[in-house]
């Protein structure tokens, strides 16, 4: 006889710990199949691009923490750049090279988070994480050390950053990025043959290089897929043309090659900050800006506020989770006309639905822990 | 370095295979009527010398009269980048063509300029809010939504000393 059966409904979050914030999937199920799948999300919505057109260029700065609230340098990173280049601001040597310093402890930092609680939505449960934020805690103290804020930090300036590193930065990043490696060998020993995380990810969630491209995906979730594609090789910004590094590509496009290239792009990292610690020049942080309407006078440093002129510049830069990209509309006022983030971790959810489809419930949750979203980000 | 195709190149190219599909061009961008914008974006997605498969971003402008759809496009293959833009006359009830068929990335991007500006956009698989809640009051990155009594615009006052009082011509 047959039985009847119909389609029945569960949702994952808003709160559960598995979606990595506030986030909620509904799925439909059919037996254990997942049929249908849609993401509900707005929960973290702070209007962010409405706010920033009634604040000026440099009070929006502490917005671009708050969106990636995981990875905050590079946000800043990514709005700065975008003002730079719509008012053709050079900032001075040493800056570009603290920028990607910040970026790329950044860029580990949140890795070690992404690898982290990936590892724990394969089943690894808390042992992998823990030993990952023992690490990111050294590169919050080194944030902590430079502008004095761990998680929103509001480092970079238009035309610079906001200060230099005291003297005692140094010698502890040196300190840091020396001990990097050996905490690498030990992640890789505990989790690249890992049992658990190979038999929950290999094969799940695959992207072919078409799809992730017509997808618009970016960061590891591109190059997870085989497409050797890095903003930072593809349009160096900052001092990136001068460094020496690989870009991480899978072959696979499963979720276990997205957790293979964040891996790998780790030490990349601390291969590009070892060889900026370096090379990395003495001088002004700051350039003087001839536009600015409040600068502190004496030697060149940030300013209050400043005059940008009519126009639009899109900056572009590779965030730890994709191309994060900043659309910058001005009418020569003192706020952005139009102020819109393109943000890698939403565009990124692009193809869950296909991907959960076919897949059970916990399928789903090792495919939405691929993609590494940040919800801050996501709703910004 | 990604190159930057100018709105001046572009047109160029656009101009033998779809004439009079262009309305405007500058260094920066090429703006395109909205009835021509389908076969303009399948033209750029294909045409092996442009190759924009990746769309980058999708966002919209309230230019206080009219919207506008600013597209974003990067060639991986070829390495090089171009801004195309499409003008919605109709303030009140802006619509545009919609893109999913040539980029799957616009799918996203399309409901969010919805939710936020209300720009329709035609033959979408699935136009809802994403980020507000379904019967939200109005758009709310337009420039109009809810403004103080007697006309008055929320926003920052003008430099001193320049013409226009607060918020004149902005939102």
């Amino acid at each position: 006889m047959a039985m009847k059966t119909e389609p029945f409904v569960v949702n994952i979050g808003p709160q559960h710990p598995s979606t990595h914030g506030v986030f909620r999937m509904r799925l439909t199920l059919d037996g254990e199949r997942i049929i249908d799948a849609d993401m509900v999300i707005g929960y973290l919505h702070r209007s962010m691009e409405k706010l920033a057109e009634e604040r000026s260029y440099t009070q929006n700065i502490p917005f671009t923490d708050r969106t990636d609230y995981v990875a905050a340098m590079t946000g800043n990173l990514a709005y700065v750049l975008a003002v730079e280049k719509l008012c053709g601001i050079e900032p001075p040597e040493r800056a570009q090279w603290l920028r990607v310093i910040m970026s790329e402890l950044q860029r580990f930092a949140s890795h070690l988070m992404a690898v982290g609680v990936f590892a724990n939505d394969c089943g690894t449960w808390q042992t992998p994480v823990m030993h990952m934020f023992r690490e990111r805690e050294k590169i919050l103290d080194l944030f902590e050390m430079a502008c004095g804020a761990r998680l929103t930090t509001n480092y970079m300036r238009i035309g610079g950053v906001s200060r230099d590193v005291p003297p005692e930065f140094m010698p502890a990043a040196h300190k840091v990025i020396e001990e990097l490696p050996k905490r690498m060998d030990e992640y890789e020993n505990l989790l690249l043959e890992n049992e658990i995380i190979i038999a929950r990810s290999r094969g799940i969630g695959v992207l072919t290089p078409e799809v992730a491209i017509d997808c618009s995906l970016s960061g590891p979730m591109l190059r997870g897929s085989g497409v050797a594609w890095d903003i930072r090789k593809a349009d160096p910004y900052c001092v990136y043309d001068k460094l020496e590094f690989d870009i991480c590509v899978g072959t696979d496009g499963d979720a276990y090659d997205r957790f293979l290239v964040r891996l790998a792009e780790m030490r990349q990292s601390i291969h590009i900050v070892e060889q900026c610690l370096e090379m990395m020049p003495e001088g002004p942080v700051h350039s003087q800006i001839t536009t600015a309407t409040a600068q502190p006078g004496g030697a060149p440093s940030a300013p209050l506020a400043i005059r940008v002129p009519a126009g639009e510049a899109y900056g572009r830069i590779e965030s730890p989770r994709g191309e994060l990209g900043y659309y910058i509309v001005s009418d020569g006022g003192p706020a952005p006309y139009r102020f819109h983030i393109r943000s890698p971790s939403y565009i990124n959810l692009t193809p869950l639905r296909d991907l959960a489809i076919g897949t059970t419930v916990a399928d789903a949750i090792v495919i939405l822990g691929s993609i590494d979203i940040i919800v801050g980000e996501i709703d910004r | 370095m990604t190159a930057v195709l100018s709105g001046f190149d572009l047109a160029h190219r656009l101009q033998p295979k779809l004439p009079d599909a262009v309305v405007d061009a500058t260094p920066e961008w090429v703006e395109v009527k909205p009835n021509r914008l389908l076969e303009v974006c399948t033209f750029l997605r294909d045409d092996p010398e442009l190759d924009f498969r990746f769309l980058s971003s999708l966002t919209g402008v309230d230019w206080l009269d009219h919207f506008e759809v600013v597209y974003h496009l990067l060639s991986i293959s070829r390495n090089q980048a171009t801004t195309l833009k499409t003008r919605c006359d109709d303030h009140d009830n802006p619509e545009a063509p919609s893109v999913v068929a040539v980029w799957r990335g616009a799918h996203l991007q399309e409901r969010e300029a919805f939710d936020l500006l209300g720009i329709r956009f035609q033959g979408h698989p699935d136009l809802r809010r994403i980020f507000l809640w379904e019967g939200f009051p109005g758009h709310p990155l337009r420039k109009d939504w809810l403004n103080f009594p007697g006309g008055q615009m929320a926003g920052l006052e003008r430099y001193p000393g320049e013409p226009g009082g607060k918020l004149e011509g902005r939102g």
